[in-house]
């Protein structure tokens, strides 16, 4: 079925798809209208799944860790404060090897007050062990939400994943979007069968109390889960590609990259208006393409290891700061990137920040900056784009 | 002939020996006694507390029903959580229990407490009331009682002992409008199990006030855990009583024994002057008269 829908109905259709059985939320704009229309799923009897209504985000994933240690398949979706007051208890959900899928509309943080796109919710999760997709279409959502069921449920993995909308842009933007076939997705995602679970009969503790000489081993475990998770997030793709005929490129989509001689490294919705900059600059004979990051976690280092040996610079558009360093995905761009013979010139854009516009203007002026720095071969500075007071002008 | 007296006390152990708890902890009973009530089909839940420590190091634990450890706020989502993923997937005749500590529950648990019983989850809460943040070393907690001292209302020369109430969490809950509510005390094991299998046998929020004695946390001999439960009982300091449908009903009316006689065995006590010591005996005075007011009134 081909219909038209927000990037929040394409992750209820793909949390319904993938027939999940536990929901636990907590509504924030712009959130609302994912967990409304599973919550109308559940009531109408179109999805056999139990609703709880909890009292806060932090409750939510605390009901969807209990439920999914009981072997439930269990979904959740918030936003910004809802996303940073999980803090906790994401870290809770990887330490357990627990697969929980859920969305993060990506929206700005406090103060001051802004309900608007940005990463920074999304970012400051970095390290709390979940896979983190960032997505540029509402179709791409609802995919992704398929498949990272798949991923994480994979015995290797057993690992939680944020499937990440861009607010507004995407959340409330309707785009024509192709749901699948139940029995298809049925095929392509069997019934969630974890190895252990909590059980009347089995007196076994989950999560708890270990010493230092035991700690150490549990997150080397989950290390390797992560690590697993990246081979097997290729794997997935290429098996949904297989039955739905869709794919977006890996952990790193390579947008016109061959041959270029600059690229610009972004994540979510901002990479379509850069694809279109990129194909009006080619169409103008110059040699730029767009290297847009699906998976933050796992990292693409190889990925961007080899696009630093061919490329000479890259310009990394961060849609967050990280306060006292850099945008958090330069620099793992620049890590990545300078372990190479070559070493591109990497500079570090912030733009978009609380839902500014990021126009293809702005996007033009980087590439051509970028040109330019990568000519001179100096070491740049993190630059603040369009932000009144200061003296360059992108508008 | 004489009169045989009768075990009423299940025999079938559901802890097993190697609890870490402290000689004389009042929280191994409180699960032993509540485990005995609720046997095998039992799965617990257990936030930051000093259960969370006491089953002993992976991977071995002293239970014999499963455990979910949960964080230190999230034990009524985790319950909540627990019961959804059962009911879902058809798992019928378990007993979800959150098993937590004061501080756990009266305070920072306490909006998961109040969500869990708003939504009606069907689930047992235990509170094993040792009246402050005794895991982590006698700190004071909303359930810490007037008067007592614990390392973060010292004695000093400004202030001194706690001056605050102890939060009433069972009117708290009641006000929850929820099936069932009780206080129980391990001084006395058959009103405690009575209790817990009437509880077991309720649909929906059932939440359960066990008073547990913490011998290093309350300066007192841990021989006399017992002892102290039982004054608390009978100085009406912790009157045994449940809330079935809304209505209150007093389970053992004690013998109004002088407060002091609870106080004394308790270092954290020791501090109080005569007059301090009158001004509880006046405060538990009036509550115990208010509750049994409730009683006789109904509600």
């Amino acid at each position: 079925m081909r219909t038209v829908m927000t990037g929040n109905y394409a992750s209820a259709y793909g949390a319904k798809l993938a027939k999940v059985e536990v929901i636990a939320a907590y509504p924030i704009t712009p959130q609302t209208s994912i967990v409304e229309k599973l919550a109308e799923f559940v009531s109408t009897g179109e999805l056999r799944a139990k609703f709880i209504p909890v009292e806060s985000e932090h409750s939510a994933m605390a009901a969807c860790i209990a439920a999914e240690t009981a072997g439930a398949r269990t979904y959740t979706a918030t936003s910004s404060h809802g996303l940073t007051l999980m803090h906790e208890v994401l870290m809770w959900a990887s330490g357990a090897r627990l697969p929980i899928v859920m969305t993060n509309v990506s929206r700005a943080m406090a103060p001051p007050w802004s309900v608007w796109v940005d990463h920074m919710d999304s970012i400051a999760q970095r390290d709390t062990g979940w896979l983190q997709f960032f997505c540029e279409s509402n179709q791409e959502v609802l995919d992704t939400i398929i498949m990272a069921y798949k991923v994480c449920e994979s015995s290797g993995v057993m690992l939680p994943a944020m499937v990440i909308e861009d607010a507004f842009i995407l959340s409330h933007t309707s785009e024509p979007v192709s749901v699948p076939e139940q029995e298809l997705v049925d095929s392509f995602l069997p019934a969630y069968a974890p190895e252990y679970k909590i059980e009347v009969g089995k007196p076994m503790g989950f999560g708890s109390l270990v010493k230092p000489d035991q700690y150490m081993e549990f997150r080397y475990k989950a290390m390797l889960g992560m690590k697993e998770a990246r081979d097997r997030f290729l794997s997935v793709e290429q098996e949904f590609k297989h039955i739905f005929g869709r794919e977006y490129g890996g952990l790193l989509e390579h947008y016109r990259c061959d041959d270029a001689e600059v690229v610009l490294a972004c994540a979510g919705s901002v990479a379509s208006t850069a694809k279109d900059v990129v194909d009006s600059l080619r169409a103008r004979g110059i040699r730029v393409g767009l290297a847009r990051i699906r998976a933050f976690r796992p990292f693409p280092h190889q990925e961007f290891r080899a696009l630093g040996a061919k490329v000479d610079g890259i310009a990394v558009l961060d849609r967050s700061y990280t306060f006292g360093a850099a945008g958090a995905m330069f620099t793992e761009v620049k890590a990545s990137a300078y372990s190479g013979q070559n070493r591109p010139i990497i500079k570090n854009y912030i733009a978009g920040l609380g839902g500014r516009d990021i126009t293809p203007k702005i996007i033009e002026k980087v590439f051509e900056d970028i040109q330019i720095v990568t000519k001179r071969r100096e070491e740049p500075d993190v630059e603040w784009v369009d932000v009144a007071g200061l003296p360059r002008r992108w508008r | 002939m004489a009169l045989m007296p009768t075990v009423t006390i299940p025999e079938e152990e559901f802890t097993y020996p190697g609890s870490t708890g402290c000689p004389g902890c009042g929280a191994n009973l409180v699960m032993r006694y509540m485990l005995k009530a609720l046997g095998e089909r039992t799965i617990i839940s257990i936030p930051a507390c000093c259960w969370a420590v006491m089953p002993g190091y992976w991977p071995v634990g002293c239970l014999r029903v499963p455990l979910l450890y949960t964080a230190f706020e999230a034990t009524g989502a985790a319950i909540s959580g627990l019961r959804a993923a059962l009911d879902i997937k058809g798992v019928e005749d378990v007993t979800v229990v959150g098993f937590a500590g004061d501080g756990g529950t009266v305070d920072i648990g306490l909006q998961a407490l109040s969500g869990a019983a708003e939504r009606r989850t069907d689930a047992i809460y235990m509170m094993y009331d040792n009246e402050a943040y005794m895991n982590t070393g006698i700190q004071r907690s909303g359930s810490t009682p007037w008067g007592a001292w614990t390392t973060t209302t010292p004695i000093g020369t400004t202030h001194g002992f706690k001056h605050e109430f102890k939060k009433d969490i069972m009117t708290i809950m009641q006000a929850h409008g929820i099936p069932y509510a009780a206080t129980v005390s391990v001084a006395h094991p058959e009103d405690f199990i009575k209790k817990i299998r009437k509880a077991k046998d309720i649909q929906g929020f059932r939440f359960v006030h066990a008073l547990s004695p913490c011998p290093p946390g309350w300066r007192m001999n841990p021989a006399e855990t017992i002892e102290v439960a039982k004054l608390a009982v009978d100085t009406h300091i912790f009157p045994l009583y449940e809330i079935d449908q809304g209505k209150i009903h007093v389970t053992r009316k004690g013998k109004g024994v002088p407060v002091i006689e609870y106080l004394k065995l308790q270092g954290r006590f020791s501090h109080l002057t005569e007059a301090e010591v009158d001004s509880i005996q006046t405060a538990v005075d009036a509550r115990y008269k208010m509750l049994l007011e409730k009683e006789a009134s109904g509600t």
